[in-house]
């Protein structure tokens, strides 16, 4: 009984939330501007972990997300505008952001393919430029607005949703995280040549986690569109990757834990200056500086974040928490002093 | 038949000839050492076995199998496993990831079962994690099995290694330097432990080693290179008495 409820109680109380996030917003409990920060929380909670597939568990840098982001945001949009019937977008916005989540997949596929044939640091130039090239694309096709953006969508992102999507990416990218591929992964990070050498198809399942990161960008991307109800393609630029690349730093690599914290912490620091900014009277501007350096000090100070390569005991699979599987828990971390060679 | 067998292997990294002409036949069950000074091209011979390099020129034939141009991971999942001159774990991992990430190549449930945990994923991990315990069991690194591998002794860093190695279930093992930095205590265990894997896991041997105790205890067979050059090829006997291995190594001290 003991043992049951150990292992169901976490999943148990992510489904008695549920209904909260219906409640609370409608009931007035929570005043609209927090609840709009709260859905901004989910999404970038859906993009931090999206990319700390990529620069976290995998060890690769994307500097580019934003783009893939956009992928989904473009097409989501354009499906619930365009495409499905009106009246029926409250029903199909699932599909709507599958199709966004898929369109990013697709891109992402494309990156990936030729970023991940040689050894080396290309996917950072390659995703730098694809970010440029999406964000130029949407704004030289005049069909979807060009500069001006897109409109036109209802506001179907609404707290619930946003929370069933990040609990839903969070169990996908654990389930992967926690299997052999996702160790494939982890052991690319650690050693890439020697991964190859205890069999890892290396090219492979790089290919496969930027699919699936670019797809859960995607999936983001779709929320953020109905949730502005407006995008245009300043809203995809390198500082929105920027914003990306920081929560990951700041929560931790390599962390599912460390991804819900990262963006948690970034979402509402950030709002939390715009007030600041507001009431002693300085320029709003000064909040494009902050993301920037502190990402800088990040990378010097504290490379691996908050939780690096640590994750919460709820967030693991039962039988792979510590001491679950009969074997014994493993002993206090030594202080490695010199090492080995 | 033959279990290996490597036919005018060259390799050269621009103008530097690593490897010349290197040939070798392996007999199922055999354990062969390699031998020779630093710079000898020992390990560029593992590393072209492996596919981490593509050789010049030359045939490598395992299992009547041709391995030229295949991806390492590949060449894994045909049954060769190796060791590194320098321990490469996953050092972040604990000892039981870095023997469970061995099984990559032969686990049989695909993306899609494990990211929705599907019955095939549950019963294959479950067979995996046994397994994986089986191994560390014979090696002694059971209770440790939580434990992060950079955290381990050096030791048993090297004893997790041989681990990994043997749960790609290879019939073909490469050591490279399984002795280095090791006390003579150690050394005489590990004599043990590579015995017991040949009798346990009937693998194939093929050994680098700087040891002359490791080499002239458990070889069948020794080949010596110098500078790429195969010079001499023999049973420890006859390798210790030969003229150009004892000038080579000669010489080598004077250098050093």
């Amino acid at each position: 009984m003991a043992r049951a409820w150990r292992r169901w109680w976490f999943p148990l109380v992510l489904v008695a939330v549920f209904p909260l996030t219906i409640v609370l917003p409608r009931s007035g409990l929570i005043n609209p501007y927090v609840n709009l920060v709260l859905k901004y929380v989910g999404i970038n909670i859906i993009l931090t972990v999206s990319l700390n597939l990529v620069n976290g568990y995998m060890g690769e840098f994307s500097v580019g997300h934003a783009g893939f982001m956009a992928i989904g945001a473009y097409a989501a949009a354009i499906l619930t505008v365009w495409v499905f019937p009106a009246g029926t977008g409250v029903w199909l916005f699932p599909l709507a952001l599958i199709a966004g989540g898929l369109a990013a997949g697709v891109a992402g596929l494309g990156i990936a393919i030729p970023s991940f044939r040689t050894r080396g640091d290309y996917l950072a130039i390659v995703t730098l430029a694809f970010n440029m090239i999406v964000k130029s694309v949407l704004e030289n096709v005049e069909a979807i607005g060009g500069p001006r953006g897109f409109m036109g969508m209802d506001k179907l992102t609404s707290l619930a949703w946003v929370y069933a999507w990040v609990i839903l990416a969070l169990y996908l990218a654990r389930n992967f995280v926690f299997s052999n591929f996702g160790r494939g992964v982890l052991a690319i990070r650690e050693d890439e040549i020697a991964s190859g050498l205890v069999g890892v198809n290396t090219r492979q399942i790089k290919v496969q986690t930027f699919v699936l990161s670019a797809a859960l960008a995607g999936i983001a991307g779709g929320l953020f569109a109905h949730e502005l109800q407006f995008i245009n393609p300043r809203s995809f630029t390198i500082l929105k990757s920027t914003d990306m690349l920081l929560m990951v730093y700041l929560g931790g690599i390599g962390s599912l834990g460390g991804s819900i914290l990262g963006a948690t912490i970034y979402t509402v620091v950030l709002e939390g200056l715009r007030s600041v900014l507001q009431q002693i009277g300085i320029s709003q501007e000064w909040r494009l500086v902050v993301a920037p350096l502190l990402l800088v000090l990040l990378m010097i100070y504290r490379p691996r974040g908050i939780m690096g390569l640590q994750e919460f005991r709820v967030l693991m699979p039962h039988e792979e928490q510590p001491g679950a599987s009969g074997a014994p828990p493993a002993p206090a971390p030594q202080p490695s002093g010199g090492g080995s060679p | 038949m033959s279990l290996l067998a490597i036919r005018h292997l060259s390799h050269a990294f621009g103008g530097l000839r690593a490897v010349a002409d290197f040939n070798l036949e392996l007999q199922p069950g055999e354990l062969v050492a390699i031998i020779g000074p630093n710079g000898a091209g020992k390990t560029t011979v593992f590393n072209l076995i492996t596919g981490v390099y593509r050789p010049t020129e030359g045939q490598i034939v395992f299992q009547d199998r041709s391995l030229i141009g295949l991806q390492p991971h590949a060449i894994i999942g045909a049954g060769i496993a190796r060791t590194f001159q320098t321990i490469r774990l996953f050092r972040e991992l604990t000892v039981v990831d870095n023997v469970r990430i061995a099984w990559y190549g032969r686990t049989s449930y695909g993306l899609v079962d494990a990211v929705l945990r599907l019955p095939r994923f549950t019963r294959e991990e479950g067979r995996i994690r046994r397994r994986s315990m089986d191994l560390l069991e014979i090696f002694g690194l059971a209770p440790l099995a939580e434990t992060t591998s950079k955290n381990l002794p050096y030791g048993q860093q090297r004893r997790l290694e041989i681990a990994r190695a043997l749960a790609t279930q290879p019939s073909l093992l490469l050591l490279d330097e399984p002795a280095a930095g090791m006390n003579p205590a150690e050394i005489g265990q590990l004599m043990e432990l590579i015995q017991s894997i040949r009798r346990e896991f009937h693998v194939t041997l093929l050994l680098i080693e700087h040891q002359m105790r490791v080499v002239m205890g458990i070889a069948e067979r020794i080949k010596v290179l110098d500078f790429g050059q195969t010079i001499a090829e023999g049973t420890p006997v006859q390798i210790q008495h030969h003229p150009r291995v004892i000038e080579a190594y000669l010489g080598e001290e004077e250098v050093g």
